[in-house]
This record gives structure tokens, sequence and C-alpha cells, in this order.
């Protein structure tokens, strides 16, 4: 077998290996309290007979194992469970939510990467002067102010005061595109800006340090413009660095979106997760965080991907 | 003793100043805590210097209170995640072997997770209370904190002078607090500062989700989540507390820059 | 003029440091230096670190690395002054007319382009040929250079060939535009010692087949004067001494480069044998997790008072031997005798006389020192830990051993960061004597010195041996450094020792065929020397 597909074959057993290892904790989260977890979600004023019956319906009757590996079993086969609120199935109402979420992070994606690898090109370009200087200095303001205050500055200043857009971002199934676009400008310019700050300075770090190696002092010597320096020896060696910054800011998009959610009132997965945890509704949010982890662990796992089968190292083996 | 640059004075100012107010909070805030002294979102004025809030308190009573238990869970945090990691983190790397395979494939694990996603899913099932959220905040927090102290510490313990201290004999609490930590204090001074705002961004975040503080007690956070709907009227309330977190936070990061740039320039400074 | 290639006159090069938390300030690197080239001559740039050859080097292609400019003076190239040149223009020069050869050829290759593409840009973008005289071009240096299979070489990845290769392929790259001038920045430092010699023959009959011009910087004047017309000799950015090679190894008008010509000329008689005070019984060792030994039945011995020197290569495993005596790496086999006692084999079963007795002094002396620590507190902690000793006691003692390593009172409250590379270097001596030890292993004590003052921590290391009667087991890869000290030697190959006896008996022939290469490849300071050793060689070095 050619080593790398063994590497790459590896990595992705390893990411399947966390999932799992990954759904055992978060199982695990959920019983790491000492007491009586039905006493804990109805409260002290509980009847007993209430708790027996939430008891029952949680299975704490059984073994925590075997309680984790019945679930896990139903996760496999696409059944996530009941939530205790509305006693509707999980898997049913994550779906819409899941797909409203994928929404908003893919407009934000979609902005947010070409513009943060033109900006950290950009401060390349102009390393140690004032573009350079703005764009580091608006990057350590940004890595320090909560999602939610861009959200709501943004909100305050154009939604309310500008009356450009909406201050919540409703949408649903009879709306066209550009309705929803429109409905959910905002919150894809807050997401934008939270994970532009990061993806610019790592972009900014892994060009720069390609830019510093020894193979571009010899191009450079070599007589080659900076157009073919950067094309044809920068470039090939910075894209996986590149791409790596992209997957890791994607997953940072993940968690991102919980608050920007919450901010805009959109129906995604965050909202739900968010909503489930006040309710206590166990079977929701262990449901909601498996997707969450799984969604982080594949882009990480992609990350690693991608780097293995960009190394000429591994590419062309001795 | 060189100058300090202005952005350090800045910081320095900052972060005193929201320190002070939080110590010294019963004594300086005008009203009590949560007493109720004007109108519904009253605007600013002399009697009331930020307005009042959703229920006609007085924002800057609650701003002062706010801001003592902000820092005070994200001071408490900082001190359990940095304890916990360090020495974990140390002693992986000085031990090696089965431990320090254990504690770093755990500490993988954990962090396969995001750390807001996994709080919130601990903090389904726990009672909310401050000291739950800094032992969830701090523990969660402590696998990063692990990460640099071990690598820093694998840095220095391949390091001829360790070695050379092995040889002669000496301990393993010497090898660790007379070689190793002295040359990465630095590097986690620095770290410091900014596990310290993350915090403060992450039990804000937790409040404002209503999954933090919670009422009549608030913090930063809490309190902009009492205050957004007056967003929407027009009423800027939420937007103070959230720039308190955002200055506090920009503060601190300068002064960690600053103290980062003077400890490494120090005598023998690597 | 009308033969003059590179004229510079009067060049100043400066560069802005950027300390951490202090202010920037500017420095001089090269402080007004004037030389002429002639086309088709080898003008050998000289000096210890901090010379500023490698700069000068540069210059020629009106090139500064990092933050280093050049700040006044005139780079004459063909008759023209390149350093007035437009951007287009000196690219027009580099890459054509000078091309440059680095230190380290494997960062210096792009490790995504396969070697052919990167040998031939140069010459296919400055228009001087097709894309296929080019390649031609490039398998006749390679077969010239002496590389593997010429005609398919080109096809391989930087990471798929070795150190020594790619240095051949760097040269190969650099000649292939077929330029007026190369500058060679230290081409085989980086090579180990069979494998430089083969690589400096192939650049010598390279740059002698091509009658290009070359500017040839090192810090090593034996190897410089293999293969340069003149030379001429830095020191602290300015010039010392220019002229013809011959006059300047054997006939050097100052006291500079006399002290340069004549280093390693230490006089060590070589003691008689006489009951050892370490055995090394049988050692067999290997690395956990790989399968094969870095260590084979090793056997050797060391009297009280002298010198063991373990010669070889690296890989060779002299350094693992080190780590097993002082019990960082117990050995799969054998045992080892120090000081009438049988060594636990691991470092932990070892009481504190074992570990006080056998004292370490390492390669590289600033990361053998914890930087946080003053001299007196890596001198005094020994004293303290091994005696007891404290307060007034510890600090006379820790003044004296200052005064034996010819270090003043001065130093006792200086941090390591204070002090010069020879002095840290000292510092770690005094530590490892202040144990009081029987024996001190030296692990390339030397290697990251610049020659004058490794010389002075020869010389102190012997007095101290006398004053003492300390025996050192000294490991190196540097023979002449081994002729000036040992009183035995042991030559390691592959993990096993294929020669050892006294210094007399190992240096005497016959040899067999490792140390043979190993011998001849030390670059010795004498004309004609390479071609001397090319011609009566009996084995192929292992790097090629």
């Amino acid at each position: 077998m050619h080593p790398i597909l063994k590497l790459v074959l590896q990595r992705l057993a390893l990411g399947c290996l966390l999932l799992v290892a990954a759904s055992a904790l978060i199982f695990a989260g959920t019983m790491i309290l000492p007491g009586d977890v039905a006493q804990s979600i109805l409260g002290q004023s509980a009847t007993p007979q209430a708790l027996a019956n939430l008891r029952a319906e949680l299975g704490l009757d059984v073994p925590p194992v075997q309680r984790y590996f019945d679930w896990l079993g139903g996760v496999l086969h696409g059944d996530l469970g009941t939530s205790l609120t509305n006693r509707l199935d999980i898997a049913d109402t994550m779906g819409k939510r899941l797909g409203n979420t994928l929404f908003l992070a893919f407009w934000a994606a979609i902005i947010s990467v070409p513009l943060a690898i033109f900006l950290g090109l950009l401060a390349v370009r102009y390393e140690g002067r004032w573009p350079d200087k703005l764009i580091s200095g608006v990057t350590l303001a940004s890595i320090s102010i909560p999602e939610f205050l861009i959200g709501y500055v943004l909100i305050y200043f154009i939604a309310v005061k500008l009356r450009l857009f909406t201050t919540v971002a409703m949408i649903n199934d009879g709306m066209s595109l550009g309705e929803k676009l429109n409905a959910i400008a905002l919150p894809v310019i807050v997401l934008t800006l939270v994970v532009l700050a990061h993806m610019m300075r790592m972009t900014r770090a892994a060009i720069l340090n390609v830019m510093q190696s020894a193979y571009i002092e010899t191009a450079e010597l070599k007589g080659l413009s900076s157009f073919k320096v950067i094309a044809r020896h920068a470039f090939p060696n910075a894209i996986a660095p590149i791409v790596n910054v992209v997957m890791l800011n994607l997953a940072y998009l993940v968690v991102g979106v919980v608050v920007v959610e919450v901010v805009f009132v959109y129906p995604g997965m965050g909202q739900y997760l968010v909503d489930h945890v006040a309710k206590r509704d166990v079977p929701v949010v262990q449901a909601c965080g498996l997707v969450f982890a799984a969604v982080y662990i594949c882009l990480n796992m992609i990350a690693d991907i991608v780097s293995i089968l960009s190394n000429p190292r591994l590419r062309h083996p001795k | 003793m060189m100058r300090m640059p202005v952005s350090a004075m800045i910081g320095l100012f900052f972060t005193a100043l929201y320190f002070l107010a939080a110590i010294f909070a019963p004594v300086i805030a005008p009203y009590g805590m949560a007493e109720v002294v004007g109108g519904v979102w009253e605007p600013m004025g002399p009697e009331h210097w930020l307005g009042t809030d959703s229920i006609g308190r007085d924002l800057l009573t609650r701003m002062i209170y706010g801001g003592r238990t902000t820092i005070f869970i994200a001071t408490a945090a900082t001190i359990l995640s940095f304890t916990t990691g360090s020495i974990l983190g140390f002693l992986a790397a000085t031990i090696g072997g089965w431990v320090d395979q254990a504690l770093s494939r755990f500490v993988d694990l954990v962090m396969a997770i995001p750390s807001l996603i996994f709080a919130l899913v601990v903090l389904s099932v726990m009672p909310v209370t401050i000291t739950v959220l800094i032992l969830v905040m701090g523990l969660l927090d402590a696998t990063r904190v692990y990460r640099l102290a071990r690598a820093v510490a694998v840095d220095i313990t391949v390091m001829d002078y360790v070695e050379a201290a092995r040889l002669r004999g000496e301990g393993r609490l010497w090898v660790i607090f007379r070689e190793i930590l002295p040359n990465a204090l630095s590097p986690l001074v620095a770290e410091m500062g900014l596990r310290f705002i993350f915090m403060v961004l992450f039990v804000s975040t937790l409040s404002f989700l209503g999954l933090g503080v919670q009422p009549p007690a608030a913090d930063w956070g809490g309190i902009v989540k009492e205050n957004k709907e007056g967003i929407v009227y027009g009423i800027p309330a939420a937007l103070v507390p959230a720039f308190a977190i955002a200055t506090l936070a920009i503060s601190v990061n300068l002064v960690a820059d600053w103290v980062l740039n003077r400890t490494t320039s120090l005598k023998g400074g690597r | 003029m009308g033969n003059m290639l590179l004229d510079v006159r009067g060049l100043q090069i400066g560069a802005t440091i950027h300390p951490p938390g202090e202010k920037s300030r500017d420095i001089e690197i090269v402080k007004g230096v004037s030389f002429t080239l002639e086309k088709g001559r080898v003008l050998g740039l000289i000096g210890e670190s901090g010379a500023g050859k490698s700069t000068i080097g540069l210059s020629s292609m009106a090139y500064g690395r990092g933050g280093v400019r050049i700040t006044g003076g005139e780079v004459h190239v063909n008759g023209r002054d390149i350093l007035k040149l437009s951007p287009r223009g000196l690219r027009a020069v580099r890459g054509a007319e000078v091309t440059y050869v680095a230190q380290s050829a494997a960062a210096a290759f792009n490790p995504a382009k396969k070697l052919m593409e990167q040998v031939t840009e140069a010459a296919v973008h400055h228009g001087r040929c097709s894309r296929e005289e080019a390649e031609k071009r490039a398998v006749v240096l390679f077969k010239k250079l002496g590389l593997p299979n010429p005609e398919t070489f080109g096809n391989r990845y930087p990471h798929q060939v070795s150190g020594g290769q790619l240095q051949r392929a760097m040269t190969a790259m650099a000649l292939c535009p077929e330029p007026d001038l190369v500058v060679f920045d230290e081409p085989t430092t980086a090579l180990d010692v069979t494998t430089q010699i083969d690589v400096l023959a192939a650049i010598k009959d390279a740059i002698r087949d091509t009658g290009v011009a070359a500017l040839y910087i090192t810090h090593d004047l034996a190897v410089v004067a293999q293969v340069s017309d003149e030379i001429m000799v830095l020191r602290h950015g300015e010039m010392v001494e220019h002229g013809e090679t011959d006059q300047i190894i054997n006939r050097p008008a100052k006291e500079y480069t006399k002290a340069l010509v004549s280093v390693r000329s230490i006089e060590h008689q070589e003691k008689k044998p006489a009951a050892p005070v370490l055995t090394v019984n049988g050692i067999t060792a290997r690395y956990r997790g790989t399968n094969f030994d870095v260590l084979s039945d090793v056997n050797v011995s060391l009297a009280p008072g002298q010198t063991l020197a373990i010669v070889g290569e690296s890989g060779s495993g002299k350094s693992t031997l080190a780590r097993v005596i002082t019990g960082l790496l117990p050995p799969s086999a054998g045992k080892i005798d120090f000081a009438g006692r049988t060594l636990s084999p691991t470092l932990a079963g070892r009481s504190r006389d074992d570990l006080r007795e056998l004292q370490m002094i390492y390669q590289m002396a600033d990361v053998a020192m914890n930087p946080r620590q003053t001299v007196g507190t890596i001198i005094g902690r020994p004293l303290e830990f091994y005696f007891g000793l404290k307060g007034e006691a510890k600090r006379r003692r820790i003044q004296e051993l200052l005064d034996q390593i010819e270090m003043g009172a001065g130093f006792i409250d200086r941090y390591p960061a204070e002090l010069s590379g020879g002095q840290k270097q000292r510092v770690c001596i005094a530590r490892a004597l202040a144990a009081k030890p029987k024996l001190i292993i030296c692990d390339e004590v030397t290697s990251a010195l610049d020659p004058l003052v490794a010389d002075g921590i020869l010389k102190l290391l012997l007095d101290l041996q006398k004053a003492e009667d300390v025996a050192y087991l000294f490991i190196t890869h540097d023979l002449a450094t081994v002729k000036a000290i040992a009183d035995s030697i042991a030559v390691m190959f592959k993990g096993r020792v294929v020669r050892y006896g006294t210094k007399t008996e190992v240096l005497t022939p016959p040899f067999d065929d490792y140390t043979d290469l190993l011998l001849g490849s030390v670059p010795e300071m004498r004309l004609g020397w390479l071609e001397d050793v090319l011609s009566s060689r009996r084995m192929e070095s292992a790097g090629n």
C-alpha cells in the first residue's frame, strides 16, 4: 500500500475512534452529577410519582454503561431519541434546524474565507508597515470582543438606527433565496467578523513562515520576479497550511454560531441546544452536543488529511 | 529599567480600574445591587450616570456589582485552570511514559469537543451555581494550559542543562522548580493573560445564554441579557456591559503583551 | 580593467537589530572592504563567525539577508555598479551573471518541486537557453559532479537524495546558467568529513572545467587552501590580509593570519598505558522502539589522568556511548567498571559518588547552562550538592574555580547570555571540575567554537588534566583535535570500534580501510593535499 494512503486511513480511523470517545464523554458529561439526575431536572418540589416516571423514561434503572450502548446503537441507526419536553422525535426536529445552521455557516464561510486570505496576503505584502499594523490591531481587538457585542452593535446601529435589514433573522420554507439572504445578512456579517480575525492572523503567519524559508531566498537569488517567486515557490508550499487554517476556523465557526443564533433568534441548532439546556431536556442536549462535536471533529480531521496529502515528503517517499 | 509603552499604560490603567471597582464594589456603588430606584430604561443623566435597566435598577450599580462577579469568576477559574493545567503538564513532561500518554490522550479527547458545547452539556444536569461554573470552566480550560505547559516543559527537558541536573543526581522537585519553571514562566505568564480574557468571554457568554450567573445576581453577560430587548427600541443599555467586557479583555491583552516583552528581555532571557 | 569581473570598493554593510524589549539600533557588519576578482579566478573569503564573510559574498548579488543592507561603497560586476541598478536590472544579474550555493542545500531547495525543474529554472528564466538545452546541460553537470544515475537524478525530489548529493545538485544549479561568478557560502560545512572531501573535489573540478570565477566562503582555512587561487582574511568586518593562497598559507604577514594558520599545533606527549579507571566491557545498546543496535560489543578502557578520544562521523554511535556510560541509556549487554566498582546500568541505581566522579561537558555550552542562573549558581550548585559548601566557603571555592579557568572575579554574578562562546564553555568546565571528578566526558566540546577559541579551550583542558589528574573521554569527529590531545584513540564506525590503541598505534600505518578514509579526509593546511589524498584512496565514503 502507498504509505500516504496508509496515513490517511490511519487518520480516518483515529477520527472515528475520537467520535466514539467523544460520544462517551458527552454521555458521561450528563452523568457526572453526584446526586439524582431526575431530581435535578424536576427540582426539589417534584412528586415521587413524577420522579419515578422520569427515571424510567431516562432509563436510570439500567446500568450507565448499558444505557450508553443503547443510546449509541440508536444514534447509529439514526434514532436520536425523543425530547422530554415536547415528546417530539429529536432527529425530525433537528433535521430542519441543522439545515438552517449550515445555511448560515455556509454563507459566512463563502464571505470570510476569501476575504481572510486576501487580507492575510495583504498583511504579508506590507509586513511591518501600516496596513499590516492596522490589520493586526483590528485582529487583537476583535479577538477580545464577545460575539454578542458585535451582534448588538450591528443591530443597534444598522438595523435600528439606519433601518437596514431586520433585527431578528427568521427564515422559513416559503421565502425565496433573496428574502432568506436579506434575513440572515446581519448574522452572517457577525459570524464573518468573528472568524475573520483568527483566520487572517493564522493565514498571515502561515504565509510568512513559507516566505522566510531558505528556498524563497534561493528563488530570489535566481533573479525571478516577485510574482514568479510567489506563484512557483511560495504558493505550492503555502496551500496546505492555508487549507489547514481555513478548516480550523470553520470548526470555530460552528461554535460561534450558537451565540449568534441566540442574538438573532435564528431557528437553528444553537438556539435549539441553548433552549433545551435551560429546560434540562437531557436527550436533546446529548444529541445536539454529539452533532456539534461530530462536525468539529470532522473538520479537524479534514484539515489533518489535507496536510498529509500535500506533504511532498509523504507523496513521494524515498 | 525601560520605559513603559503607552499601550501598556492604557491597558494597566483600565485593568486596575476594573479590578479596584470589583474589590470595592459595595463602597463605591451608588445604590443597592437589586434596588429598584427609577423607571424602566431611564436615559443617562446626573441621577443615574448610565441610566436604569429593564426593571428600573441603577445601571451603574449593576455594572459595578456585575464586574465584581465577572472578574471574581474569571479570576478563580483562571487560577484553577492554571494550577491544574501547569502542574499536570509539567508532571507529564518530566515523568513521560504512560502517565504522559494517558493524560495527553485524555486532553486530546476533551479538546476534540468545543468547550462551549461541552460546558452546555454538563450544565444541563448540574445546578448552576458560581462554584459549579468556576469548576466547569476552570477544568475545561485546564486542557489548553496543560498542552502549553507540557510543550514548553518538553522543550526545556531536552536541554542539556536539565540533563546535567539529572546527571548530578538532582531530585524531580529541583528539576521542576529550579531548572524548568524559571524558563517556562514567561510563555506561561503571557498565556495567563489570554486565559483570563477567555474566561471573561466564556462566563459572559454563558450568562448571556441564561446558563451562567442566575438572577437577581448578575455579571456583565447577564446584564446584556436582561437589557437586550431594549436594543430594538433604540435603548443602548445592553451595549454598556458588552463594551465593558471588550475593554477589560483588550486591556488585559495589552498588559500581557507588555509583560511577555519585558520578561523575555530580562538578563538571561531566551 | 577588461578582465575585471568583480570590483568591490569601500563596501559598507549595516543592519538594524531588534533585541526584544530594547530600542532597535543600527550596527555595522562590514566596515569598508575593497577587493577585485578577475575572470576565472577563485577567491577564498575566510574568517571567524561575525567576520562578515557571508554578507560580503551576498553583496556581490546586491542582496542583504534579513535586515541587512548595503550602506556604502560600490560593487561592480562586469563593469557596472550593481548597487545602482533598478530592481529589474538587478534581477537580470542574479541567477544569470552571478549565482549562489548555500550552506544548507537541504533548506535551499523547494521541497515541492523536482530537482531538474529547480536546477534549470534560472537558465530558462533568463533566456540563456531552451528548457531542453538546460536539461541536457544539467545532466552533463550531474555527471561531472559525480552524482549517481545522472540521466534520471533530476526526476527526484530534494528529500529523496542525501545531503552530500544535494550540495552537489546545488552546485549544478549554480553552474547551469553558465554564470561568470559563483558564490559558494560554506558549501561543505554541514557535511561529514568523509563526504566533505568528495563534494570539495567535485566543486573544484567543476570550477576548473567551466572556467567560472568563484567567491569561496568558509571558516576553515585548510578547506579554502585546496580550492582558491587567492585568499582574503576577514575579522570583525574588516580585511586583515589579502594575497595569493601560497603566500597566505606559507608566509602569512599578519599576526592574526599566523594564528589561524598555526591553529591546532598543540604538542602533547603521549602518556604510558596504566591500570584503567574506566573499563567498558562488551557494551551493546539500542534505543527503545528501534530494531537495530546503535552500539555493538564496544570494549575500551581509560587510565587515570589520561585522554581517550572516541572518533567517528555522525551516526557512528560515539555520543550514544557517552549516554550509556553516564547511565542515561541502559545497555542491553555488557558492563562498565569505574574506579574499582561496577556501575549500575541505570542512572537511578547509581550512588552520589558515582555521579560526582563522572562529569560531563557538552558541545553547545549555550544550552548546557540554565539561562536563568548566574555563573555563581551554576558552578556553586555541585559544591553545595556534593560537598555541602555554603556561604563564604562556597564563594571562595567558586572564585578558585573561576581562577582555574582563567576568568576573573567579575563573572560570578553574570548570566550565561552575557558571556562569549569560549567563556561559556569555560564555565561548563568549571562546573564539571567543581565535583572533583575522576573522569570527564567531553562531547564535541570544541566543535561549535571558532578555531582560535577552540585552541584555547583545548590548552586549558590539558593544563587542568595535569593539575587535577582527571581522565577525559573525548568524543569528537575532528581528527586534528584528537592528534592534539589524545593518549589513546578508538575509531568508531556504524556502532563498532574498528581500531583502538595508543595514539601512536592508531595513527601509524597500516590502516584498515575506514581509518584510512577518515584520516585521509581531514583537510590539511597545505596546497595540493586534496589531489594527493584522492589519488591514494581505497574506500568510498558513505555519505554519497
